[in-house]
């Protein structure tokens, strides 16, 4: 399986999707100018690997900041787990968020709510 | 002698545009083009302003992200003023004013006359709602609304609601029989809920 590795930068995460090493994470910031453009690798990434997933499979969403465009893919991303988990499989989200950061963690809160995947939040300190 | 009384008139015009902006306390007004790069910009130059100014993170984080969404509104949504302009223009007017209370974010930019009817109804239905009811519209939004183009401003307009939990503040002009202008102004709050006023 392919391994994709973004650099972040100012307005697009940092994004890490790594099945041999069992390493999914996407953090960072989410603006991107184009969301479904960047989006899409990522999306078709999770469809290859939900053919042969790993037998446990564990997603890191460690985002500081994403607009509301970029919510709507991160729930596309969501849903496709949840399809994995409807089949079966061993998934679980970890949502990291600032522990000064409500709203961050109301969105974790929101994401557990609108998916039926299991949903760890962790808060973590910024300093 | 004409000449004489243009530079006059522009002279005239930049200290008006001065008094004006500070009576208003407008610190930023940009009218133009909304490109990526300029949402970059303004929200960098925003950010290191509020920085400056010591206000609490929850608000600088929310004035980035109301500026985010409004700029990226006109970007998606603003039409040509006239009927030979066929695609969007994604150009507007943007200005961000702050006084010791508040932060307002305001945007102003052409919309055809047949879209006036469904935003004010949605805007009108986002300020009837509480708290609750704006949750549970933004989870509604996000699942269903995704498939439509025409709904991507739907699900800001409502984030932008429920993260400041202030009204929004909009009016509709006309220009013409075919196009109106839509102005849109966003309040933060930059006191926390137990400061003294």
């Amino acid at each position: 399986m392919e391994v994709i590795k973004i650099k972040g930068t100012d307005d697009t995460p940092n994004v890490i999707l790594d099945a041999g090493n069992g390493m999914m994470e996407i953090s960072g910031r989410s603006l991107p100018e184009d969301v479904a453009a960047f989006y899409e690798p990522i999306l078709d990434w999770f469809d290859e690997y939900a053919e042969h997933s790993n037998k446990k499979t564990v997603v890191d969403f460690k985002l500081v900041y994403f607009n509301t465009a970029s919510s709507k893919l991160i729930l596309d991303i969501l849903l496709k787990l949840e399809d994995m988990a409807d089949n079966g499989h061993d998934v679980l989200v970890r949502w990291h968020y600032p522990d000064d950061d409500e709203d961050m963690e109301e969105a974790g809160e929101e994401y557990a709510d609108i998916v039926e995947v299991p949903f760890e939040q962790v808060p973590y300190s910024l300093d | 002698m004409a000449d004489l009384i243009d530079k006059q008139q522009s002279l005239d015009f930049v200290f008006e545009m001065y008094e004006k902006m500070k009576d208003h306390k407008v610190n930023l007004a940009y009218e133009g083009e909304i490109t990526h790069q300029i949402t970059k910009a303004f929200t960098a130059l925003t950010e290191s302003n509020m920085a400056k100014e010591d206000d609490y993170n929850s608000v600088q984080r929310k004035v980035f992200h109301v500026m985010v969404e409004c700029l990226q509104n006109i970007s998606k949504h603003a039409e040509g003023r006239d009927d030979s302009v066929q695609h969007r223009e994604g150009r507007g007017i943007f200005l961000v004013s702050k006084d010791e209370n508040e932060y307002n974010v305001t945007t102003g930019n052409v919309i055809r006359n047949e879209k006036v009817d469904g935003l004010r109804n949605l805007l009108d239905n986002i300020n009837n709602l509480d708290r609750e009811g704006l949750k549970k519209l933004y989870k509604q939004q996000i699942r269903d609304g995704r498939l439509s183009e025409k709904d991507g401003a739907g699900l800001g307009f409502i984030d932008i609601a429920r993260k400041t939990g202030e009204k929004l503040i909009y009016t509709f002009l006309p220009i013409n029989d075919k196009r109106s202008f839509f102005i849109l102004i966003s309040t933060i709050s930059r006191k926390m809920k137990d400061d003294d006023f």
